[in-house]
C-alpha cells in the first residue's frame, strides 16, 4: 500500500479509473504517510484528515456514478494562504490563529470541483514572506532531504519558502501535489531545493480571490508536483478567469497536459548573460550549462539573450513587495476577525495586537513598505522602482524576440540549514535573485529538478516563458525533465 | 458681504469647497452590498466591505457612469483613463486600513458651475476635478461606556469628491454654489443631495487677503459641514477669526478645523504637522479605469436639460424674470410642474401662481411639490377660469384655498359656492345705482374733484355683489355713471 504514495497523479488517475484501488485507499495511504511526515517535517499547520476521508468517500461515490473530475480522489496539500471554508486559515501568522473563513478561495474551489481531496493546510513563511519557511508562526518546516556529508547529515535543512510546507509534503511523498503561491519565487525556489516541479503561471492566469494577499501585483497561485505532467494537470484545473478578481485575465485556458512530451526541435532557448552572478557556486552554473546542453541535444537551439536590468530586480522587488504588503496587512488590526490583544485605547489595541500577532520578518517588511511609500521618499523608492520594473518588463519583451523560453538556475544553491542566513536578511533575500525578475514582469516560470549538488541535495533549473504561453513552457520543461531523468528521492519519505 | 472690515482695512475672503456627494446607486463602489441609507447596523456589509482576508474589489459600472454623467453635467473634461489609489490610514471604521480613492488621475477634470446670485447676477466658479472614492464606516461611541461600536453599512459606499477652484468670495456665494451643485446633481439623478442623511457634505477651504492683494493667504480647512446654513455660519466665523489673527500681527496656521454646531465656532482638529501621511499609491488590486468613448457619448446624448439651460428657456419662451426663472428651476420637480401649468397659458401668470400661491401653501403645509394637493392640471384649470373671465383674480385666490383644502377641481368650487363672475351689465348697473343712491354725499364729493373716492365705490359695489362683479366692466360702468 505504501507504494500508492509514490505514484504520480497521472498514474493514480489512470489506476483509479481502472478501479485498481479506491480514492479511500489512496487517501488512507497518504493520511498514514502524512501523520509520519507531519511529525518529521511539520509540513502542515492544520491537518484535515477527517475531511479528506469524507472527500475520498464522495469521490468513490462519484466514480461509481461515472461523474469524476480531472483530479478526482487525488490527495493534495493546500497552502495555508488559501482561504478554505470552515477550515482555519492562518497565513502562518499568529494574528489569524482563530480565523475560520466562511468562504472558499476560487482556486481551491476549482480543485474541489475537480474532485481533489485536501489532506491539510500546509505551512509557509508568515504571509508568504520568506525563502526558508523559518518565519512561520507555527514552527519551521524541516525538509525531507538531508545532506550526504556524514558530518552534516544530522543538520535539519530548510525546504525553501514560502511554500515550504507544500514542497516538503510533495517531496516527502505525503501529498501527491500541493498548491503554492509565488510572489518572488515562493513556488520555484522550494521546488528547486526539494527536487520537485513548481510552476508560477502568468500574472492573471489564476484568480487571487480568497488567497490572502502579500503583494497584490506580484502574487500568483500555482502548483507544486513531482512531474511536469502532474503540474500541467494541476494548473489546468487551477487556472481561469474570475470576475471577482479585477486583475485576472479573460484568456482561454489550454490543456497544458497536451504540451508535455512534444518535441523541442527548433525551440529557441535563451541564456541571459546577466544571470552569471558573482558568488554563485560553480556547481550551480555547471548545472545550468548542463541543462542548456540537454536541451540542445533534444533539438533546441540555444541562444544568448540579454536582460540588462535584471540586476536591479531584487532591490526593486524589495521595494514594491513590502510597499504593497504594508497596505495589504493593515486590515489585520484586531477589530473584525483574528486575534485581538486589548489596549487602553484604539492605538494601543492596534500596537498590542499587531506587535503580538506579527512575527519579526512581517514587521520588518511592513516597516520597509511604510518607509518607501512615505512622503519625501515615495519618488526616490516606490516610483523609481516602478520605472525600473517597466524596464525589466521591456527587457523580456526584447529577449523574447530572439528566443521562446529562457533558461536560468532557480536558486543560487542547494538547501541551507535551518538557522543559516537567519541573522542576515540580505543573504536570505538573495535566495530570490533568479526568481523575482519574472514576477516583476508578470511572466510564467517553472522549476524542474535536474540534478544533485556535491552534497547530494537537489538542484533545479528555471524556465521563463512569454505571458500566457505556458504551453511552450510546459513543452520545454517536459523535455528538460526527460533529459535530466531526475529520480533521486529524499531520505525521508512518509 | 464679500468684504470683512477689519480695524486696519478691508479683507477679502477666498473660498474653495470640496463636496462629498454620495453616488445614487443600488450597490457600493466595489462590492455588491446595498448602498441604501439606514438599516440595522452592519446589515449592508459584504466580505469585501469588511476587508476579510483575500477579498478583492470589483468596480461597479453604474457608479462609473454616474461619475461620467456628473462630469458632463458640470461641463467638465472626462478622463478616459483614471487610476484608483489607496489612501492609507488606520481607523476602526476603515476595515482595510486604506480608502480606495483617486489621487493623481481622477475620472473627471476641469469644469465649471454658474452661480445665480440674489441680485439676479451670475458668477462662474471653476471645478478643479471630480473623483470617485469609498466612504468609511461609522464609529459609534455612545453604545457602551467602555467600548466603541462600528457600523460598516456605509463602508464602501461610492462618493464623488467634487473640488472647486478657490473662486468664491462670500458665504452667500458658497451657499449659491452648493445650491446649484445640488440642483445639478438632482437633475442628473446622480446624487439625492440630502445633506441631513449625509449624502452631501462639504469641506470649506478659506483664507483671507487684503482687498486688492493678488496673493493668496494661508488657508484653513473646515471639515464635514452638513448643511448650507452651517457652511455660511462657519465661513462667517472663520473669516472673523482669521482677520483677528492677521490684524493682531499673528499668522494663520494651515490646519484642519471642525465646525462646532452647538457653540457656533470652528475648532482646531489637527495641524499641518499632525496631518496624516496617507502613503498614496496605485491600488494593485485594480487596473487603471479605461472608459469607452462611445459610453461617454451615449451618456452625453441622454443628459437631461440642466438648470441653466432650462432657466434660459423659461426666460426666452415664457417671458419670465430672471429671478422667477431661477426659483422655478432650482428643483426639477418644480420646473416640470410649472411647465405643465404654463403650457398653452400665460407663462407669467402661471409663474406668479406657482411661485406665489402654490409655494406659499406648500410651505405652510410643509409639503414638497411632489405631494402637492393641487396638481399642475388643476392649477391650470383655475388659471383658465381667470383667463376666460369666469372668475376674477381675487376670487381665484379663494378658490385656490378651497382647492388646497378639499382637493376639488376649481370649476366645482366655483359652481358650488356660486362664485361665477357677474358679467351681466344690467345686474352690475343695478348694484351701482343702489350704491350711488345710498351715498349721495360721497357722489357729490367725487364730482367736486375728490377722485380718490372711486376706489370706495368699487369696493362697495364688489361688497354688494359678493366680489363677483367683473372688475373691468364695473370700472367702466361706474366711471360712466359717476360722470353723470
Amino acid at each position: 500500500m505504501t507504494q500508492l504514495t509514490h505514484l504520480s497523479i497521472t498514474e493514480a488517475v489512470t489506476r483509479l479509473a481502472k478501479k485498481e484501488f479506491s480514492a479511500v485507499e489512496l487517501t488512507a495511504a497518504h493520511i498514514k504517510a502524512a501523520e509520519r511526515g507531519q511529525a518529521e517535517t511539520n509540513a502542515f499547520i492544520t491537518t484535515t484528515f477527517d475531511l479528506a476521508q469524507e472527500q475520498a468517500k464522495a469521490s468513490d461515490a462519484r466514480r461509481a456514478a461515472g461523474t469524476v473530475g480531472a483530479l478526482d480522489g487525488i490527495p493534495l496539500g493546500m497552502k495555508d494562504l488559501y482561504c478554505t471554508k470552515g477550515v482555519r486559515t492562518t497565513a502562518a501568522s499568529r494574528i489569524l490563529d482563530n480565523f475560520v473563513p466562511t468562504y472558499e478561495s476560487t482556486v481551491s474551489q476549482k480543485l474541489f470541483d475537480a474532485g481533489a481531496v485536501m489532506l491539510g493546510k500546509t505551512n509557509l513563511d508568515e504571509f508568504a514572506m520568506g525563502s526558508s519557511n523559518t518565519t512561520s508562526g507555527y514552527g519551521n518546516v524541516v525538509s525531507p532531504w538531508s545532506g550526504a556529508e556524514p558530518s552534516k547529515a544530522a543538520r535539519k535543512l530548510v525546504p525553501g519558502g514560502s511554500s515550504g510546507g507544500s514542497a516538503a509534503a510533495v517531496a516527502g511523498r505525503f501529498a501527491m501535489a500541493a498548491t503554492g503561491t509565488d510572489t518572488g519565487g515562493s513556488i520555484r525556489q522550494p521546488a528547486s531545493v526539494t527536487g520537485i516541479v513548481g510552476v508560477r503561471p502568468t500574472y492573471g492566469r489564476c484568480s487571487r480571490w480568497g488567497i490572502i494577499a502579500y503583494a497584490s501585483s506580484l502574487d500568483q497561485a500555482g502548483p507544486l508536483a513531482r512531474t511536469v505532467d502532474d503540474a500541467a494537470l494541476m494548473l489546468r484545473t487551477m487556472a481561469g478567469f474570475d470576475p471577482k478578481d479585477s486583475t485576472s485575465v479573460n484568456q482561454p485556458v489550454p490543456d497544458f497536459t497536451t504540451a508535455t512530451g512534444q518535441s523541442v526541435k527548433g525551440l529557441r532557448i535563451g541564456i541571459p548573460r546577466e544571470y552569471r552572478i558573482d558568488g554563485i557556486p560553480a556547481e550551480t552554473n555547471a548545472l545550468w550549462d548542463k541543462g542548456a546542453a540537454m536541451l540542445r541535444d533534444a533539438g533546441a537551439e540555444v541562444v544568448e539573450v540579454s536582460l540588462p536590468h535584471a540586476k536591479y530586480a531584487l532591490p526593486v522587488y524589495y521595494i514594491i513587495a513590502p510597499a504593497e504588503a504594508s497596505s495589504n496587512l493593515a486590515r489585520y488590526d484586531g477589530v473584525r476577525f483574528g486575534v485581538r490583544v486589548p489596549g487602553d485605547n484604539l492605538i494601543s489595541m492596534y500596537e498590542n495586537t499587531r506587535g503580538a500577532g506579527f512575527g519579526k520578518e512581517t514587521r520588518r517588511r511592513i516597516l520597509i513598505g511604510t518607509y518607501v511609500l512615505s512622503a519625501g521618499y515615495y519618488d526616490a523608492y516606490y516610483l523609481k522602482a516602478q520605472k525600473v520594473r517597466r524596464c525589466i518588463r521591456n527587457d523580456f519583451e526584447e529577449a523574447f524576440k530572439s528566443c521562446d523560453v529562457i533558461l536560468t538556475p532557480t536558486a543560487p544553491s542547494t538547501a541551507f540549514a535551518i538557522g543559516e542566513k537567519q541573522d542576515d536578511p540580505i543573504q536570505m533575500y538573495l535566495e530570490d535573485v533568479f526568481t523575482v525578475t519574472l514576477n516583476l514582469a508578470g511572466l510564467p516560470g517553472i522549476s524542474v529538478p535536474v540534478g544533485l549538488g556535491a552534497n547530494g541535495l537537489p538542484m533545479g533549473l528555471q524556465m521563463i516563458g512569454r505571458a500566457f504561453d505556458e504551453m511552450t513552457l510546459f513543452k520545454a520543461a517536459s523535455a528538460l525533465e526527460k533529459a535530466a531523468g531526475f529520480t533521486a528521492t529524499p531520505p525521508f519519505m512518509g | 458681504m464679500s468684504i470683512v472690515q477689519g480695524t486696519t482695512g478691508p479683507w477679502e475672503m477666498v473660498i474653495g469647497l470640496e463636496v462629498h456627494a454620495q453616488v445614487t446607486s443600488e450597490a457600493k463602489l466595489f462590492s455588491g452590498a446595498s448602498a441604501a441609507f439606514g438599516g440595522a447596523p452592519n446589515a449592508h456589509v459584504s466580505l469585501v466591505d469588511a476587508a476579510f482576508p483575500g477579498m478583492l474589489p470589483v468596480i461597479n459600472g453604474t457608479c462609473v457612469e454616474q461619475a461620467v454623467r456628473t462630469g458632463l453635467g458640470l461641463k467638465a473634461q472626462i478622463n478616459l483613463t483614471s487610476v484608483f489609489d489607496r489612501k492609507n490610514y488606520f481607523y476602526a471604521d476603515l476595515p482595510s486600513g486604506y480608502q480606495i480613492s483617486q489621487y493623481l488621475q481622477p475620472i473627471v477634470g476641469k469644469g465649471e458651475i454658474l452661480l445665480d446670485l440674489a441680485d439676479g447676477s451670475t458668477r462662474t466658479v471653476g471645478i478643479t476635478r471630480l473623483h470617485l472614492e469609498q466612504d468609511a464606516g461609522k464609529s459609534m461611541h455612545d453604545q457602551s461606556p467602555t467600548e466603541t461600536y462600528v457600523d460598516l453599512n456605509r463602508s464602501g459606499v461610492a462618493l464623488m469628491e467634487i473640488v472647486s477652484e478657490p473662486d468664491m468670495r462670500s458665504g452667500e456665494e458658497a451657499a449659491a454654489y452648493l445650491k446649484k451643485l445640488r440642483a445639478i446633481l438632482r437633475y442628473l439623478g446622480t446624487c439625492d443631495g440630502n445633506m441631513e442623511e449625509g449624502s452631501m457634505r462639504a469641506d470649506v477651504n478659506l483664507s483671507m487677503r487684503r482687498v486688492g492683494d493678488p496673493k493668496l493667504g494661508t488657508r484653513c480647512e473646515i471639515k464635514n459641514v452638513n448643511s448650507i446654513r452651517f457652511v455660511m455660519q462657519a465661513i462667517e466665523y472663520e473669516a472673523q477669526r482669521q482677520v483677528e489673527i492677521l490684524e493682531s500681527g499673528g499668522t494663520v496656521h494651515q490646519e484642519t478645523r471642525l465646525w462646532d454646531t452647538g457653540k457656533g465656532v470652528t475648532r482646531s482638529m489637527r495641524s499641518k504637522e499632525e496631518a496624516h501621511d496617507y502613503r498614496y499609491f496605485p491600488d494593485p488590486d485594480l487596473l487603471p479605469l479605461k472608459l469607452d468613448p462611445a459610453m461617454v457619448e451615449k451618456i452625453k446624448a441622454t443628459l437631461p436639460e440642466l438648470p441653466d439651460e432650462k432657466r434660459a428657456r423659461f426666460i426666452r419662451d415664457f417671458g419670465l424674470k430672471a429671478y422667477d426663472a431661477s426659483v422655478l428651476v432650482a428643483e426639477r420637480a418644480s420646473a416640470d410642474f410649472y411647465e405643465k401649468v404654463a403650457k398653452g397659458r400665460d407663462g407669467k401668470l402661471a409663474a406668479n401662481w406657482v411661485t406665489g400661491e402654490l409655494f406659499g401653501a406648500l410651505n405652510r403645509l410643509g409639503k414638497g411639490i411632489e405631494s402637492s394637493p393641487v396638481s399642475a392640471e388643476a392649477l391650470g384649470s383655475l388659471i383658465d377660469l381667470i383667463a376666460d373671465a369666469t372668475i376674477s383674480n381675487r376670487i381665484a385666490k379663494d378658490v385656490f384655498e378651497a382647492m388646497i383644502e378639499t382637493g376639488k377641481p376649481a370649476s366645482a368650487i366655483v359652481e358650488e359656492k356660486g362664485l361665477r363672475q357677474v358679467t351681466d351689465t344690467g345686474a352690475i348697473e343695478a348694484a351701482i345705482d343702489q350704491i350711488l343712491a345710498a351715498n349721495a354725499d360721497k357722489v357729490a364729493e367725487y364730482r367736486s374733484g375728490k377722485d380718490k373716492l372711486f376706489g370706495f365705490f368699487v369696493g362697495q359695489v364688489m361688497k354688494a355683489t359678493g366680489g363677483k362683479a367683473n372688475p373691468a366692466m364695473l370700472n367702466d360702468l361706474l366711471g360712466k355713471k359717476l360722470k353723470g
